[in-house]
């Protein structure tokens, strides 16, 4: 019992971190909830957010906050559909914009083994993508930097697979080539097929070696997006600062 | 063995260097720009130098042939021989590489200033070169940090720039605090004996020599290879604390001129405001003049020669600015070099952009190297050297100790705030990284002797101190971080998948912030970004670059110029004599057959060459680009055969190299494709595969125009072969038109080979099938042709017969109307561009490289 108080302790700011040792959030989410209590007598169900935290990862604040901005852009409804996101007047210049929208829709990204995506989201699934972006712990044993890098990574990964065969065709990567350069008007789609043709080349002769003339690259496999990425400290970057601060009313 | 040559022969040469100065300075006095302070003239000299002069001026009874006026040169040639000493130096120094990879290149330059010291001081019996306050102010450090602000990566620096300022401004003042402080108390304690050193004084020189020097720390851990999240933090630390240094030494020295009694509350108030001040004020100094130098590059389309020059001299401007309005002049100039990277790279041209980088870096490196020399000269100087044990060596504890905990201290309130905090081990490196350099040093040797009894006392430990950083920690720097398993940068560039990955991650993780409704640094950064393209873009660069500077795109763009460089050296690597042998043979045989069957031959040839092409590896598909150029000289004679068969050469090697470079990619996965461009990449590298799927591939397949540009110069070769070998045949009229234009159609090189019976198919055909593929592929075209070659393009177009075609053959409009249908169109308008070429650009195209193919297509056949 000491010894995990004393793991709890050990990060600062602990509420935001630290989590994929179960051990640690039911010792953390134990108590945060008396905290809660004090603090957030009026929030109307947070016996949810208890099992909500237990599940992501998010302390009771961001939780508040983000079930806010669920509710602000759900407008009051306890779904999201993707016609709600499209109304993010931020998010209508990001090239990637209908990529990351999916993610949020894909079965894959909810932690439950699923496949295939849905209509639409509540506010548990919300969560559970947006938890892909939390900061990892400050103290974390190799094993576990490595297990947050490979589902940072999934997720990444999923997000370019669509038809989740397994790979990454060459389709699939020109597509998000084509996306990501689409805002640059002057280059066409001509130009972005060709980046995705030599990045892919670069893949087939990262990944295979060498590879005889008739033999066939089908594609990025996860073990190869790993291999590819190795040097892309992803577990430091693939993070958003979630602010226990409420800050929607500032978006729109 | 041969180093030891080399290194006697520069003991040698700089002796023998270090003599001819010191023969000549001897006799005509000391004024060089580099000596210190000016010492009285031995008086033997001086009548000498009299004596010389006045008899120069007697002796004039006629023309002296020639005349020794080393007076006359005397300044610029000692800086000359200087800096070519330093330069040798380094050449010695890195001519070894196992010693460079235990002790850095700096402080190897500072030993070598040693030597280089004693034997000016045994020459001399006196320091006369030392490195002056003015010099390295004013023009030893600006391109430093001109160079380092240049380079700078931008987005790391201002992604941590919270962190920087902290490491900057707090850590900065806390170091200077905490050691005058210190020295001031162990002075009370009695420690140091007897020294004339106040409080104000020791807070001078505490504040002197608390600064993380910039040209240290970029000389050790350029070596090192730290990871870029930790160098960026020393590195910024180092070159944004010259605005807290600047200011303090000059709040503490106009302290100490004023006198304890005099300092008030108002002043220590005017102190800390001048501090904000100097600080912004330099910083905003700098971003304008980095505005200046994007706006110039804007407009110096017509001066390309000397566009490079504006960023050096705008740059050295802002430099001098800050330093009249006594604001920091590094801050300055590092933020005008980090503004107007972005603008002028995409400005200028791409040679001038290249001399800028190569410039710079001469120019930093130079400096870099004459300054740890000077460092090391400067102390072969008997009276400067005061020795204080107590004062000295706790100046090096407190240095060393300070740093520790002012780093851990405030890395620990930063982690607080960090998404990734810094790990204990950075820390570690971090203060161990805070090297003390020229610039403690230049600022010790300003120091007002009158006001500060102990001058001498401090520039030499100043110097003890620069030494003991740069040399024991810059040796014991790589150790440590092997020893600590300090996570190393990449040593590899990034691919292009990292790249496309991290544009991705850029647009994923401000998407997320916007979906989540959280203001972060993503979404400042997204904001800035979006304000900078609307408004800063628009105004600085060229509307021609704005196009053309994406992020990825620049990769690609990169990562294709160094396969076209690498194709080029494969090319030369391989290319034999035999090949332009067998070229010319070639030539000749078909010129042979033409001539003897000149009516069966068109079948023989298509043989021959298809055989040719299957015996020899070079002529499988043989090259295609020399047409034209075949045609003339078969005309105007064999002289430009050479230069025929090096254009030749290198063209065919490109093409080579290429394919051969595809063959890392497999290709049936192209045959699953129905992409075009790669299909009819098959279609060029298949022969006879080709052959079998012609037609189809006709119907389907617009080609990509590089290639294609090769097919239908092939083509054109042999019609220009043809016509040479038929010049019997005095009018081209019905066959040679259809002929052309199914060569037109015809794509490829059997396509070529077979054109005569072919053409009696497609003389057929030809009504019908035109108009069944012309309204699909033109559009579709249209839309493929690449921005570059748009205006040809429209051009072809609207000219659709080239004026070479409609001088050398007889077609009327009509007919030309009646089969540009036929074309395929890309590559027969690209033919037609290439036929378009005035007669007089012909010549030139010989002697040049084959116009490079654009950067966009080229990639997709790689």
């Amino acid at each position: 019992m000491i010894q995990k108080g004393d793991h709890f302790r050990s990060g600062p700011s602990a509420s935001a971190k630290s989590i994929y040792p179960v051990g640690f959030i039911l010792e953390k989410t134990g108590r945060n909830v008396f905290w809660v209590m004090g603090a957030l007598q009026s929030s109307p169900d947070h016996p949810e957010f208890v099992a909500l935290a237990e599940k992501t990862g998010f302390s009771f604040e961001q939780i508040r906050v983000l079930h806010k901005r669920f509710k602000q852009l759900s407008h009051n409804g306890e779904t999201l559909r993707r016609d709600h996101f499209n109304e993010i007047p931020d998010l209508a210049c990001n090239p990637i914009r209908s990529q990351i929208i999916e993610a949020f829709f894909d079965r894959r990204n909810f932690r439950q083994n699923g496949e295939g995506t849905v209509e639409e989201i509540g506010f548990e699934e919300f969560l559970v993508v947006m938890s892909h972006f939390r900061p990892p712990s400050v103290h974390m044993t190799a094993e576990q930097r490595n297990s947050v890098r490979r589902e940072k990574l999934r997720f990444i990964f999923n997000m370019h697979d669509t038809d989740n065969d397994g790979t990454i065709t060459l389709e699939e990567y020109r597509h998000v080539v084509e996306e990501l350069l689409s805002r640059s008007g002057a280059l066409g789609k001509e130009t972005a097929k060709s980046i995705a043709d030599a990045a892919m080349l670069e893949v087939a002769s990262i990944s295979m070696g060498h590879m005889e003339p008739d033999e066939f690259y089908e594609g990025i496999t996860f073990e190869h997006f790993l291999k590819l990425l190795s040097e892309f400290d992803i577990e430091a970057r693939m993070n958003i600062r979630f602010l226990n601060m409420d800050t929607t009313t500032l978006c729109k | 063995m041969n180093r030891c040559g080399f290194v006697h022969l520069w003991l040698l040469g700089s002796g023998l260097l270090i003599c001819l100065i010191f023969g000549v300075t001897k006799v005509n006095g000391n004024t060089a720009l580099t000596h210190q302070e000016p010492h009285p003239r031995p008086p033997a000299s001086n009548s000498n130098v009299n004596q010389t002069e006045h008899g120069h001026d007697a002796s004039i009874t006629g023309i002296p042939i020639v005349t020794f006026k080393w007076h006359h040169v005397e300044t610029p040639y000692i800086i000359a021989l200087w800096i070519l000493m330093a330069g040798l130096g380094k050449l010695v120094i890195e001519a070894n590489h196992h010693v460079t990879n235990v002790i850095p290149e700096s402080a190897l330059l500072i030993c070598c200033g040693f030597l280089l010291g004693g034997i000016v001081w045994g020459a001399d019996k006196k320091q006369t070169f030392t490195l002056t306050p003015t010099v390295f102010f004013f023009y030893l450090l600006p391109q430093i940090i001109l160079d380092a602000g240049y380079s700078m990566p931008n987005k790391l620096f201002f992604s941590n720039m919270g962190a920087i300022l902290v490491y900057a401004v707090i850590g900065t003042c806390w170091n200077a605090a905490s050691l005058g402080l210190s020295l001031w108390g162990c002075h009370l304690g009695g420690a140091m004996g007897d020294l004339d050193i106040g409080l104000l004084q020791y807070l001078l020189f505490g504040s002197l020599i608390a600064a993380v020097d910039p040209v240290a720390v970029i000389a050790v851990f350029e070596q090192v290879h730290v990871n870029e999240v930790l160098f960026i933090m020393v590195f910024g630390e180092s070159l944004l604390n010259d605005g807290v240094t600047v200011v303090l030494f000059n709040v503490f020295d106009a302290f100490v001129s004023l006198g304890g009694s005099k300092i008030n509350a108002v002043e220590i108030v005017k102190g800390i405001i001048s501090f904000f001040v100097v600080a912004f004020g330099g910083s905003l100094v700098g971003f304008l003049f980095g505005l200046l130098i994007a706006l110039v590059t804007r407009c110096t389309k017509n001066i390309q020669i000397i566009e490079p020059g504006f960023v050096f001299v705008l740059g050295y401007l802002s430099y001098l600015t800050a330093e009249m309005l006594s604001l920091s002049a590094i801050l300055s100039i590092v933020f005008c070099g980090m503004c107007c990277q972005k603008y002028i790279n995409a400005n200028m041209d791409e040679r001038s952009v290249t001399t800028v980088k190569y410039v710079m870096k001469v120019l930093a490196n130079g400096s870099e190297t004459i300054v740890f020399v000077f460092l090391g000269i400067s102390a072969i100087d008997k009276t400067i050297w005061v020795w204080n044990t107590g004062f000295i060596l706790l100046t090096l504890l407190f240095i060393f100790v300070y740093r520790f905990i002012g780093v851990v201290v405030l890395t620990w309130i930063l982690n607080k705030f960090r998404l990734v905090p810094l790990e204990f081990i950075d820390q570690l490196i971090m203060s161990y990284g805070g090297l003390r350099g020229a610039v403690a040093y230049g600022l010790a040797t300003m120091l007002d002797e009158r006001k500060i009894k102990e001058k001498n006392l401090m520039v030499c430990t100043t110097l003890i101190v620069v030494y003991f950083t740069v040399i024991l920690q810059g040796v014991t720097m790589k150790p440590l971080v092997t020893w600590l398993k300090v996570k190393r940068a990449a040593a590899t560039e990034l691919t292009l998948v990292e790249k496309v990955q991290n544009k991705v991650f850029d647009h994923m993780l401000v998407a997320i912030e916007d979906i989540s409704g959280q203001i972060g640094h993503n979404y400042m950064r997204d904001k800035w970004n979006n304000f900078e393209e609307k408004w800063m873009s628009r105004l600085l660069m060229k509307p021609s670059a704005r196009k053309n500077r994406d992020y990825v795109f620049k990769v690609f763009h990169k990562l294709n110029l160094q396969d076209a460089i690498g194709y080029v050296t494969e090319g030369e690597r391989r290319g034999s004599l035999e090949f332009i042998r067998n070229e010319t043979a070639f030539v000749n045989f078909k010129k042979k057959f033409g001539e003897d069957f000149a009516d069966v031959m068109p079948d023989i040839t298509a043989d021959t060459s298809d055989d040719y092409g299957a015996m020899s590896v070079m002529g499988r598909d043989p090259v295609p680009s020399v047409s034209l150029e075949m045609h003339e000289q078969s005309t105007t004679g064999v002289r430009e055969r050479e230069d025929v068969n090096t254009h030749h050469l290198l063209q065919q090697h490109l093409y080579k190299s290429r394919k051969q470079h595809r063959h890392r990619y497999s290709r049936s996965h192209f045959d699953l494709n129905r992409d075009e461009n790669e299909v009819q990449e098959i279609f060029q590298r298949m022969m006879r595969n080709r052959l079998e799927s012609f037609k189809s591939a006709k119907m389907g397949v617009a080609p990509p125009k590089h290639i294609s540009k090769h097919s239908r110069k092939d083509q054109q070769h042999k019609m220009g072969n043809e016509k040479s070998m038929d010049k019997n045949k005095s009018n081209y009229s019905g066959d040679e038109e259809f002929e052309y234009s199914e060569g037109d159609s015809a794509c490829g090189f059997e396509a070529s080979g077979n054109s005569f019976p072919m053409r009696v198919s497609y003389r057929a055909g030809d009504g019908i099938e035109n108009p069944a593929f012309n309204p699909d592929l033109d559009p579709a075209e249209q839309l493929q042709i690449p921005p570059w070659l748009a205006e040809a393009e429209l051009d072809n177009n609207m000219v659709a017969p080239s004026q070479r075609a409609q001088v050398r053959l007889p077609w009327t409009p009509t007919n030309l109307r009646r089969l540009a249908p036929l074309r395929i169109s890309i590559r027969s308008n690209d033919s037609f561009m290439m036929a378009d070429n005035p007669d007089s650009q012909q010549r030139d195209d010989d002697s040049l490289p084959p116009p490079p193919p654009p950067p966009q297509r080229d990639g997709g056949h790689m």
